[in-house]
């Protein structure tokens, strides 16, 4: 009888992929309800939110870093998802909702999460007076907290596109870029507009505990973009089928670790174990990058033509191989191609390769969106919507999420580079279409859901 | 008795005494070795153990800072995991 079951070679491999190709679970996000905290005086509602979020997740940092000693796999970020605060502080008469993002900062400090995400709301239909009050205090909420995540759902391919909500959403990410300018406006990489957004993702900024979910969840992301660069690097001269089963292969290995993680995680908390979450996140270390991964395939530059093509195929190759490695796949599950946290990507940007025009292409073949991208601050409220609208009809048309997470950085324009440092990166100001979408946006009303809808 | 075992791999140039020095400290804390083995890859040695842990009179965390500052001392990488890791990495 074997002693243990796997191979000398496979024991170094999984060595190899920590500690060479970084091979890390990205993300254990605990997801909490609070649908029993709302109270018409908002002191009250805030302290029970408080004290719910310090009471479930007293453990969550400890047993992360324990998990993370004993199998030696490293966990980046223990993160919290919350119920979607609209429908929180709705309860209480006021219609701004700062404090309760103030309270989830507090909270979050106070259990050691780096982030915390649900300062959000689901409009994609039109407001409730909770939805209006919620996104109105964004702008502040984002410049006065450190840790809080918000997003807001627009458009859904059952529901269609609400365009008030659109150009609303272009208004508020002027105006956090506004008021967080002294900080290269970073309030903005906090803030993600999305169509079909997902209720169980585990990433941020986008994560929120869905009204479907249950009182408490442990979701899990896990991230390999260097264990899968590495596997294509070794088959320079195989065919692209073939290449699809080298990604499966590797991505099947990368998910049973996460898969692993989360059970674990979950039975210690004793909470249970909602979905794994296969996305390729990037981040800015040397390798762990999508767009080399793009390279490695064979394109010059990521965002030259083919480029669509190679990042379908790495796309369905990593759902194909995880969704075989795990009891429940959910959440985003796609390659992510936030620009500023991909030191490829940036690369490709700086030399012209890539443009906001490829990767809203790009965006029909994976998850998620035009992600961290910084656009000149002299950037309309208009243009921004209009960026939006063409976003969210990807995704309502092609029955999948996109998302944009878009920072006009006051006072900078192209040629400037920001940087936001750790794993938000750095970020070259791309340009957007000088021509207006003005008055397309300002018709407002809503883009009616699609026939792909009328599937009963 | 649960079954708690643990994979202890070595890696670096090769040199006198890296098996004493290892195989003592599990010694030291009663933990078993249940399989060992050993080869010299492109000039770099490489050491897989298996040990179980059950009857260790130390906690993992500690044992594990043991044999990783051994390590150090001697110019050599030590990992120490949970044998789960990989049996669910490479199987279903």
């Amino acid at each position: 009888m074997p002693i243990s079951s796997a191979t000398g070679q496979e024991i170094l491999e999984t060595i190899r992929m920590v500690q060479m190709e970084n091979l890390d679970i990205r993300t254990i996000t605990m997801g909490i309800s609070l649908r029993d905290c709302g109270h018409s005086d908002p002191k009250i509602s805030q302290q029970r939110i408080y004290d719910k979020i310090t009471k479930y997740a007293e453990k969550l940092v400890s047993e992360g870093n324990r998990l993370e000693l004993e199998y030696g796999i490293p966990i980046v970020n223990k993160r919290i998802s919350v119920t979607p605060m609209s429908m929180v502080a709705e309860s209480s008469d006021i219609d701004t909702y700062v404090d309760f993002a103030r309270i989830l900062d507090k909270a979050a400090i106070e259990v050691g999460v780096n982030f915390i995400g649900g300062f959000s709301a689901l409009v994609q239909k039109g407001y409730t007076k909770g939805d209006l009050a919620l996104i109105n205090s964004i702008p502040l909420a984002l410049a006065e907290t450190e840790r809080v995540c918000s997003s807001v759902n627009v458009a859904s391919t059952k529901a269609g596109i609400n365009m008030e909500a659109v150009y609303h959403m272009g208004k508020i990410i002027k105006q956090t870029a506004e008021l967080t300018k002294d900080r290269d406006s970073l309030g903005c990489a906090k803030l993600v507009v999305f169509c079909n957004v997902p209720e169980d993702n585990p990433f941020m900024a986008g994560a929120f505990h869905g009204v479907g979910e249950p009182e408490c969840v442990i979701n899990v992301g896990v991230s390999g973009p260097g264990v899968v660069l590495n596997a294509i690097r070794k088959h320079p001269n195989i065919d692209l089928g073939e290449l699809s089963n080298v990604i499966k292969k590797t991505a099947f290995k990368i998910t049973r670790i996460g898969e692993l993680v989360g059970k674990e995680a979950s039975k210690r908390l004793n909470v249970p174990f909602g979905i794994m979450d296969l996305s390729l996140a990037p981040t800015p270390a040397i390798g762990d990058s999508v767009s080399d991964i793009l390279e490695a395939i064979g394109l010059e530059r990521t965002g030259t033509h083919g480029t669509t093509a190679a990042l379908a195929m790495l796309n369905d190759a990593v759902k194909k191989g995880g969704i075989m490695a795990s009891s429940h796949v959910g959440g985003l599950s796609g390659a992510f191609i936030p620009v500023s946290e991909d030191a490829g990507m940036i690369e490709a940007v700086e030399v012209g390769a890539l443009t906001i025009d490829k990767l809203e292409a790009m965006t029909c073949v994976c998850s998620v969106g035009l992600d961290m991208i910084a656009i000149p601050g002299d950037t309309s409220a208009e243009t921004i919507a209009a960026i939006i609208a063409d976003e969210s009809a990807i995704g309502m048309i092609n029955r999948k999420t996109t998302a944009v997470r878009l920072i006009p950085v006051a006072g900078k324009s192209v040629g400037e580079v920001v940087e936001f440092g750790g794993l938000l990166g750095r970020a070259p100001i791309m340009p957007v279409n000088k021509f207006s979408s003005d008055i397309m946006v300002k018709r407002g009303g809503r883009i009616p859901a699609p026939l792909q809808a009328f599937n009963n | 008795m649960k079954e708690n075992k643990i994979i202890v791999t070595v890696l670096g140039s090769d040199k006198v005494g890296i098996i004493a020095t290892i195989t003592r400290i599990l010694a030291d804390s009663k933990a078993n070795i249940l399989d060992i083995s050993q080869t010299i890859l492109h000039e770099y040695f490489t050491m897989i153990m298996v040990v179980d842990i059950s009857n260790s009179t130390v906690d993992f965390a500690d044992l594990r800072n043991q044999l990783v500052s051994v390590g150090e001392k001697m110019g050599v990488q030590v990992n120490a995991q949970k044998s789960e890791v990989f049996d669910y990495m490479h199987r279903i």
